[in-house]
């Protein structure tokens, strides 16, 4: 019996590894910049400056993980920032309204995320194709109405403002909104039946569709879901920088991507880690500043988040195996 | 209403090939039926029908008396008429828990849809004691699917749709690449069904596993009933020969179509 009960144990804890090798990673990674540049590393401003930055791939990262968790990919979130950045300054800029600019803007965010669910679902088109078309569509879209010119936004005078991107204490409100993103979608997925039929969808498709689960529906909800994270990143661009750009999100793509593999979420589909995403948000978004910080060119950061890429996956995988 | 399911004059087609040519096919309280035939023979077929997955073209289906509207039933449908199908492949998603698999698309769950893990990870608790039988060592409520053999599978499924009070458990080749050991752990829980008054549909090309278990054959060729038999009226040698006459008469007749 009590050999019985230290296997259950070992289970339970082997659950959990690569959760756990994650976070000495994490720690590791950070220990060397504390290492190599102690000046940097050991002040908190810096620290400041990643809660700042680092909200803007999480929240795309969390979206992700939820259509990787249902075996699909959305690579047109960049643009969708970027289209939903337009719609909020030009909404703004005309009613003077914080709440119809919000609305409009995260509205232009659940379309798109509909058409792509849509045409996977209902069409039969694969996700990646579908995604890759509508990025090049909306990324287009938004340079021909806004001419492809910069616009500002006088947002900092409205209390929203202070909501979004002002300061608690020395903590940055975006990152709050982050931690509370990532809570809220980690109760979504792992203790919410919607969460359920996702990572069902994700294992297998027939079997959550034989019991019932109305499968497009869910699927179109998750790119919706997508949709709107990444309106919520380009508002909050909007915000941090009081201005609109067109080539806004442009270099979000592969590091949200690489956040949520990072994190331990598979492209099979099945298995996700919220926890994971939010943690390894914090390792791409900070791999560039320790890099340069340590005195290596700026060079150095692609073949170091391609380094970790490789050797965090391969262990993720191989965790599983021995499972 | 003295039959669970009654089909008469049940047709078929996918685009243009006719899969079922005038079905009756019945199955009665606490009755196993085991439905035998050769691939295409129209089985899979007649089960998605009666699962609620296909509608039929034409014909009559009545189930517990209701008569059913081809255009209106759906597997939701036929789950609250408490018909369940366990398809082999398809029954659990290999990536997930146990407790999971047990409540896919029927989860306890609170007013605003999360979930009460901790009730259903005691229900399956139970279901496990209970209904299958598990006291096994290394199976938990926590166990990963893709952990469980080919016949703790089947066993997981069987006691899925009986915890949920189906009437009618329809298997489709439930032994299918299941070692003997493994074959008679699902042959035990088709016992069960029988034994919880339950009724059961089985699929099966293998005579020797649906001879003990049913309490009647239907064969099935070519999109026809060719043949039903109780199970006291012939013995497994019998029965065997009976079929073997059909699929004789029934390559006779593929290799006269081709020299046609």
């Amino acid at each position: 019996m009590d050999n019985l009960e230290t296997k259950y144990k070992v289970k339970r804890f082997s659950r959990y590894k690569s959760q756990i090798g994650l976070v000495i990673m994490t720690a590791s990674i950070f220990v060397l910049f504390m290492i190599t540049s102690p000046e940097v590393f050991l002040r908190g401003r810096i620290y400041q400056s990643f809660l700042s930055t680092v909200p803007f791939i999480g929240f795309m990262a969390l979206g992700l993980t939820f259509v990787l968790a249902m075996g699909e990919i959305d690579l047109s979130f960049p643009s969708v920032m970027a289209l939903s950045g337009f719609i909020f300054t030009i909404t703004f800029q005309t009613t003077n309204s914080v709440i119809l600019a919000l609305i409009c803007s995260i509205l232009s965010g659940v379309i798109v995320g509909f058409i792509n669910g849509t045409l996977v679902t209902s069409i039969g088109i694969p996700s990646i194709v579908v995604t890759l078309g509508m990025q090049f569509l909306i990324r287009g879209f938004s340079n021909i109405i806004s001419n492809g010119l910069a616009r500002t936004v006088a947002v900092d005078k409205t209390i929203s403002y202070k909501i979004f991107v002002g300061k608690l204490g020395p903590i940055p409100a975006q990152s709050i909104w982050f931690i509370g993103l990532a809570i809220f979608f980690y109760f979504l997925l792992f203790r919410h039946k919607f969460g359920e039929h996702v990572l069902f969808i994700g294992d297998n498709q027939e079997t959550a569709r034989m019991m019932g689960v109305n499968v497009n529906r869910v699927k179109i909800i998750v790119f919706m879901l997508m949709g709107v994270t990444a309106s919520l990143a380009g508002i909050l661009s909007c915000y941090r920088m009081r201005t609109w750009w067109p080539t806004m999100g442009d270099g979000y793509m592969m590091m949200t991507m690489a956040a949520a593999f990072v994190g331990g979420t598979s492209m099979a589909g099945g298995e996700a880690s919220i926890f994971g995403t939010f943690l390894a948000s914090f390792i791409i978004g900070s791999l560039e500043a320790g890099i340069v910080a340590a005195g290596l060119s700026g060079f150095w950061t692609r073949f170091v988040c391609g380094l970790l890429i490789l050797i965090s996956v391969t262990v993720h995988v191989l965790v599983k195996r021995k499972k | 209403m003295d039959k669970l399911v009654e089909m008469t004059n049940i047709y078929k087609s996918y685009e243009g090939v006719v899969a079922l040519k005038g079905i009756d096919f019945e199955v009665g309280f606490n009755e196993v039926v085991g439905v035998l035939g050769d691939n295409g023979a129209g089985k899979s077929t007649l089960i998605k029908i009666i699962s609620g997955a296909h509608c039929f073209d034409a014909g009559e289906m009545y189930i517990k008396g209701v008569k059913i509207n081809p255009k209106k039933y759906s597997v939701k449908m036929a789950h609250s008429m408490g018909i369940e199908t366990v398809y082999q492949e398809k029954a659990l998603a290999d990536k997930q828990t146990l407790w999971r698999n047990i409540f896919l698309g029927r989860q306890i769950t609170n007013k605003l849809g999360f979930i009460n893990i901790k009730k259903e990870k005691e229900e399956t608790d139970k279901i496990m004691h209970d209904v299958m039988g598990f006291r096994g060592i290394g199976v938990d409520v926590d166990s990963v699917i893709k952990t469980l053999s080919g016949g703790e599978k089947q066993g997981v499924a069987i006691s899925r749709a009986m915890y949920f009070e189906a009437d009618l458990v329809i298997l489709d080749e439930p032994t299918m690449a299941l070692s003997l050991q493994e074959v008679k752990k699902v042959l035990k829980f088709i016992q069960t069904i029988k034994d919880k008054g339950k009724s059961c549909v089985y699929i099966s090309h293998n005579i020797a596993n649906v001879y003990p278990v049913s309490d009647r054959f239907v064969a099935i060729d070519r999109g026809k009933v060719v043949g039903s038999y109780n199970h006291e009226d012939l013995s497994l040698e019998e029965l065997s020969e009976e079929l073997i006459k059909y699929t004789k008469v029934s390559t006779q007749i593929n290799q006269g179509e081709r020299i046609l």
